[in-house]
């Protein structure tokens, strides 16, 4: 039974493989139905794996633990790794996340996708994606952890710039990968320091070196602020949130992919996958919290001024990963990992519905262009309607159970009223105001220029996955993951109800408020103050970077284009080549001229030898 | 008296394609293969040792054989391996075999004189990699040079006389060097024992005064560095990679560089283990800084083969600042650098090679939307730059991982300093793909491709390069063979290293040079001691 | 050892260099390959002249020895530059030293 845990991520790889290879074997390009049982299968095989390796081992053992040896990685000193895969619940949650919502977007993309020129490679891309996903949440040690977490970032660079043919694409490409690099690197960082310090980077001993009382405090501080620099990358957070946004070049379920079920997920992971050394370290729980906190708002402020459908979810994505961070931050592990649950269920949904409408919509983006949708696609209307109410938490929905907890837990966390706890609620406020403010202007009211030539572009494969989200968003509340194992049990304490009742007043508030943006802004169209338009090019971040290391550092390379350390040695042929033009011109092949000052030479020695 | 015949073999493999170019328009290739061919079976008969090192004499060695040369001066053909030799001798076979099947074709004149020259290369870095005798290392060092200056001269691109004196004069001026250091190091070794050798198991042992051996390891240093090649001494790659034909490329990235890292560790380290730990912060710090710079330089190219040379420096940087953190983990790491580093630059010159032959450019401002027309190649081009901006799961990661996690330990901060290499990898691999490979198709190429449709890879090709993604893979997932071969002669090198420490240690007391070093760069773990 | 100084000897030193540096002159001011050709003759022939002098003067034989000893070289050396005088003659049609600078820098 363990066994078929270890089936789970080599199954996406094996179809990542086969369908990769399918030319060596086969001239022509195989059918799309092929490549649709192979993509979709290994994923779909997967996640039934989960399922019966959950119901089989798990089910009744909150705190089972499977570990999987496959083989020894490297063994040189004391640097021992394996690629070794450690199942508890938490990975659990993970795989189920990844395979099952993972599937459902495969499926989705077979519809989505369907007469595509490149559909073999799209699918063998996502394959990829989720088999390093998939080595993410289930390596026992970090520089396995650190592989899928590489990988993760390859494959969204491979997805993001999937249609290569528009530069566009290709540039949000490798800023994705070279922005989260940079994280990666500080991550790295922090591997070969927890490695000086422990001599181990196998997580559990990892966990057991570091709690010892004699453990160096500072080291732990610092590696784990390094962490945070890789978890920060990935996530998508403050600083580094700037590749967000733009990612969403690739096609519409890669957004879905990459937001709900891998990538972004795996800075929360790790984080509370190393959740024992962060508890150690005050500073660096206040740093994920603070950073949680500010890109939460931050991020909900931009998606309010946004008018690319897609760039809102993007941002609301960022606001909502900030609130796992925060959550992380106040030691809500578990509140953390089912709010990453629920946002899977609902960010997915959103995406796939907002990639209906596109398609739909023949590729228009620009919601200003939409609306009065609800009559002309009513399915999709439905599932996004849900999506929404789930992501502004309206009571009820998934969404709502995950971020409340967040909140109380926040609020006990620091005894009472304090800042991070009123940054989260005001954050539930943004967030309704501008997921409803999105929901309006795309489907209410009348018709806008793109609306006219809408076709409804759902296929059974498209609406299933709809559907089934749909259901998830709404009911996946009710899926508490049995957590207590992995993070230990937090006392249950019951703050004011009024503490409570703000929590579910803010959205509704929310959509107050939304309605009258709406109101306001279909009667001026798409025009934006200044403070709008600064919060519509994400708070100027993007500006900064490129002023402040794009430019510089692209300036620096065209100075140095030529190697300056070349140019010594050029200089040095020149120098040399000068002396001998310099020196050839004695040599003018005139025998008197060599006669005379031959002569004169030696009289000259003749007379100093004379003279001395 | 194998590793004799594997020598004489591509010798003379090499003197008959030379002769067969009168008889026969393009036997030169054939006979090349097969001598190649013939010469890895010999090296596979080495396969039994590949389990447990076995003590053949004072050291390592799996084989040896000596005979006397100059009986005069204590020089002897003395030739041995051990298992640093038989990886680089594999990788040696592996990339000239590759690099053959690679170009197959692409020569057009002087096809018997091309491949005498290739196979002379050839042997001479095997003769390199096996000469236990330190003239005799000199001489085979000199004779790997010279088949390579007529490659770069005679079938190079553009500028190609101007590369290839750039390269002779290079390693002409550095291999001085080395051979000042070698004689002097022989005649001092006899001033002390009376025993005229030029031997490097004797010379081992040889006692210097410390200023002395400073500067001749610097001799030697400097000899290694400037193959390696490592700031300041690097120009000469780009322009000898950019305008050496796509053998020769593949020649001098996937195992000339190696010759330099291979001498560092062979010869530098153990003989003089002292001043080499003197000098180990300088040449790691040399290390971190290729790294970052050869970035950077890769970067700003638009000539896709000289970014492909300035990813050398940059790679190669971290051989050096791997070898000189003194320590197992990275020293290991160094070795497995050379070896994925061999394995993905030779790669990716034939790629550009094979691009070069279809589009017959290989400037980036004009090519563009390769993917198009060339999905195959492209495919197998962006895993290659994928393995060269160190994807884990590949052979170049495992390598820069274990040597950034080992010098982490010899030096914070150099090893903060080359990690942020890491991100320079991604910025010059991707920015290669994306000005090679993606956006929309150059309008150059537009114009060229409806006439005649341009010939994706072939089989031949397509074979060569997927054995050597499969080589990469492996070595990422799999790289525990090749530092259990490797460990027994890394060990060695760091034994001399940790005797002279302590010697030097107990000579002048506590509070000297070293042992304060070892505190404040080096945290001294407990069980470092008992690494093998 | 001689103890008394010939009065010859001054003379022929005199002599020989006047000849020596006639000679030279020549050379360096000629153009005319076969009149350098007679100055080097000279020159060869004041040094001969010196070789008989200083011989006489320290009543040793060698001095005489060496004198046969240029002429033979003398001999030889006109041979093999008169030849290339013609080889010169023969390329470039004329004999202007000046026009035979091929070795230029």
């Amino acid at each position: 039974m363990q066994g078929l845990l270890a089936w789970v991520p080599l199954l996406p790889l094996i179809g990542f493989l086969i369908l990769v290879g399918i030319p060596l074997f086969y001239r022509r390009e195989p059918p799309e139905s092929v490549i649709t049982v192979i993509g979709v299968g290994s994923v779909g095989i997967a996640a039934l794996f989960t399922a019966v390796a959950t119901a089989a081992v798990f089910w009744q053992t909150p705190s089972g633990v499977v570990n999987i040896a496959l083989w020894q990685w490297m063994q040189l000193g004391e640097l021992k790794l394996g690629i070794n895969f450690h199942v508890d619940w938490l990975t659990l949650v993970m795989l189920m996340i990844v395979t099952g919502v993972g599937f459902l977007i495969h499926l989705y993309s077979a519809g989505y996708m369907r007469k595509d020129p490149d559909f073999r490679r799209y699918f063998a891309y996502l394959n990829l994606f989720i088999f390093a996903m998939l080595t993410l949440v289930m390596a026992d040690n970090l520089v396995l952890l650190y592989l899928g977490w590489e990988g993760v970032g390859l494959c969204s660079y491979l997805l993001i710039g999937f249609w290569y043919k528009d530069p566009v694409n290709g540039t949000a490409a490798c800023k994705a990968f070279i922005v989260t690099r940079i994280g990666d690197t500080a991550m790295a960082i922090g591997l070969f320091l927890l490695f000086y310090e422990f001599s181990t980077l196998n997580i559990p001993e990892l966990i057991n070196a570091a709690g010892d009382p004699g453990a160096d405090r500072e080291i732990i501080t610092i590696a784990t602020l390094l962490l945070l620099g890789g978890a920060v990358g990935k996530s998508a957070q403050l600083p580094l949130q700037t590749w967000l946004p733009d990612a969403m070049a690739g096609p519409t379920p890669v957004s879905a992919l990459i937001h709900a079920a891998t990538m972004v997920t795996a800075g929360v992971y790790l984080i509370a996958r190393m959740h024992p050394l962060y508890t150690l370290s005050e500073t660096a729980m206040t740093a994920v919290a603070i950073v949680g906190a500010l890109t939460l708002l931050l991020a909900g402020f931009s998606a309010i001024a946004q008018s690319d459908i897609k760039r809102v979810l993007a941002y609301s994505t960022i606001s909502q990963i900030g609130y796992m961070f925060l959550a992380l931050g106040v030691g809500a592990w578990s509140g953390a990992i089912f709010h990453l649950m629920t946002h899977a269920f609902f960010k997915a949904l959103l995406f796939l519905s907002a990639g209906s409408v596109i398609l739909s919509l023949h590729h228009e983006q620009n919601i200003f262009r939409m609306g009065g949708l609800y009559r002309k696609i009513p399915f999709t209307f439905l599932c996004f309607t849900i999506g929404c109410a789930s992501l502004a938490a309206l009571p009820l929905t998934s969404g709502f159970y995950s971020k409340d907890q967040i909140l109380l837990r926040a609020w006990e966390f620091h005894q009472g009223f304090n800042s991070l706890w009123l940054a989260g609620v005001l954050g539930a406020l943004i967030t309704g105001i501008y997921t409803f403010r999105v929901l309006f202007l795309v489907f209410a009211g009348s018709e806008g220029a793109a609306s006219r030539h809408c076709k409804d572009a759902n296929t059974p494969a498209m609406t299933i996955p709809l559907a089934i989200l749909a259901i998830l968003a709404l009911l996946g509340g009710l899926l508490t993951p049995p957590l207590q194992a992995v993070f230990g049990t937090t006392a249950e304490r019951h703050p004011a109800a009024w503490v409570e009742g703000v929590a579910i007043a803010m959205p509704l508030i929310g959509l107050g408020v939304a309605w009258q943006l709406y109101r306001r802004e279909k009667k001026t169209g798409e025009q934006r103050s200044r403070v709008t338009q600064f919060w519509f090019s994400g708070w100027g971040f993007d500006w900064l970077y490129d002023h402040l290391l794009v430019r510089p550092f692209n300036m620096l390379a065209r100075l140095n284009h030529n190697d300056m350390i070349d140019a010594l040695y050029k200089g040095t042929a020149a120098f040399s080549r000068q002396l001998n033009t310099l020196l050839s011109a004695s040599q003018n092949g005139q025998v008197r001229w060599y006669l005379a000052t031959f002569a004169a030479g030696s009289i000259l020695f003749l007379a100093l030898l004379v003279a001395l | 008296m194998t590793l004799m015949a594997i020598i004489i073999l591509l010798f003379a493999g090499g003197i008959l394609a030379w002769l067969s170019e009168r008889y026969l328009q393009r036997g030169g290739h054939w006979i090349g293969l097969v001598s190649l061919l013939l010469a890895s079976l010999l090296l596979a008969s080495y396969w039994p040792y590949l389990g447990a090192a076995q003590v053949i004499g004072s050291g390592p060695w799996w084989d040896s054989v000596q005979i006397n040369w100059i009986p005069r001066f204590g020089i002897s053909f003395h030739l041995a391996i051990d298992g640093l030799g038989f990886l680089m001798l594999a990788l040696t076979m592996a990339m000239g075999i590759f690099g053959l099947v690679m170009t197959w074709n692409d020569i057009h004149f002087r096809r018997g004189f091309f491949y005498f020259n290739y196979l002379w290369t050839l042997a001479g870095v095997v003769g390199v990699f096996t000469a236990m005798d330190l003239f005799l290392f000199f001489f085979f060092w000199e004779v790997m040079l010279v088949p390579m200056l007529f490659l770069i001269a005679v079938w190079g691109y553009e500028q190609r006389l101007f590369a290839a004196i750039k390269f002779f004069i290079f390693t002409q001026a550095s291999s001085l060097l080395m051979l000042i250091a070698i004689v002097a190091l022989a005649y001092l070794h006899y001033g002390n024992s009376g025993q005229l050798t030029f031997n490097y198991n004797d010379l081992l042992d040889a006692q210097l005064a410390p200023s002395t051996a400073y500067w001749l390891m610097l001799g030697f240093f400097v000899a290694f560095i400037v193959k390696l090649p490592a700031l300041p001494f690097h120009p000469w790659l780009p322009d000898a990679h950019t305008q050496a034909p796509t053998a020769g490329s593949i020649l001098l990235a996937a195992i000339l560089l190696k010759t330099g890292a291979y001498g560092l560790l062979r010869f530098n380290l153990p003989l003089f283990p002292e001043s080499s730990a003197a000098f180990a912060p300088v040449a790691m710090s040399i290390g971190a800084v290729s790294v970052i710079y050869g970035a950077m330089l890769a970067f700003a190219q638009s000539d896709m083969k000289r970014l492909v040379a300035y990813s050398s420096v940059s790679h190669m940087g971290f051989v050096l600042l791997g070898l000189y953190a003194l320590n197992t983990i990275a020293m290991q790491g160094a070795v497995m650098q050379m070896i994925a580093h061999g394995l993905s630059t030779a790669a990716l010159f034939a790629l550009v090679g094979a691009l070069q032959h279809r589009l017959h450019t290989r400037d980036m401002t004009q090519l563009g939307g390769v993917w198009a027309i060339l999905p195959k190649l492209s495919a197998i081009a962006l895993f290659f730059a994928v393995a060269s901006l160190g994807l884990p799961g590949l052979g170049n990661f495992v390598a820069e991982f274990t040597v950034l996690v080992g010098s982490f330990r010899s030096s914070h901060w150099i090893a903060v300093l080359a990690a942020t290499g890491l991100i320079g990898a991604a910025l010059y691999a991707l920015i290669m793909m994306q000005r090679g490979f993606f956006g929309a198709l150059n309008k150059r190429l537009q114009k060229l491709s409806p006439q005649a449709p341009i010939a994706d890879l072939n089989l031949r090709e397509s074979c060569a390069l997927l054995s050597l993604a499969a080589l990469l893979v492996l070595l990422g997932l799999r790289p525990q063979p090749v530092f259990d071969i490797a460990s027994p002669t890394v060990a060695r090198s760091l034994a001399h290293i940790e005797t002279a420490r302590a010697q030097y240690a107990k000579d002048q007391g506590i509070g000297t040079r070293f042992t304060s070093q070892e505190q404040t760069w080096a945290k001294p773990h407990p069980k470092e001691s008992e690494s093998p | 050892m001689p103890i008394e100084t010939a009065p010859g000897l001054e003379a022929g030193i005199l002599l020989a260099s006047t000849l020596f540096c006639l000679g030279l002159a020549g050379l360096m001011m000629r153009r005319n390959v076969i009149f350098m050709l007679m100055c080097v003759e000279i020159c060869t022939n004041a040094a001969a002249l010196m070789f008989v002098v200083a011989g006489a003067h320290w009543g040793n034989a060698d001095g005489q020895v060496m004198f046969i000893f240029v002429v033979t070289l003398a001999a030889a050396e006109v041979a093999i530059a008169l030849a290339l005088v013609l080889q010169f003659y023969h390329r470039k049609h004329t004999v202007d030293i000046d026009q035979l600078n091929d070795l230029r820098g």
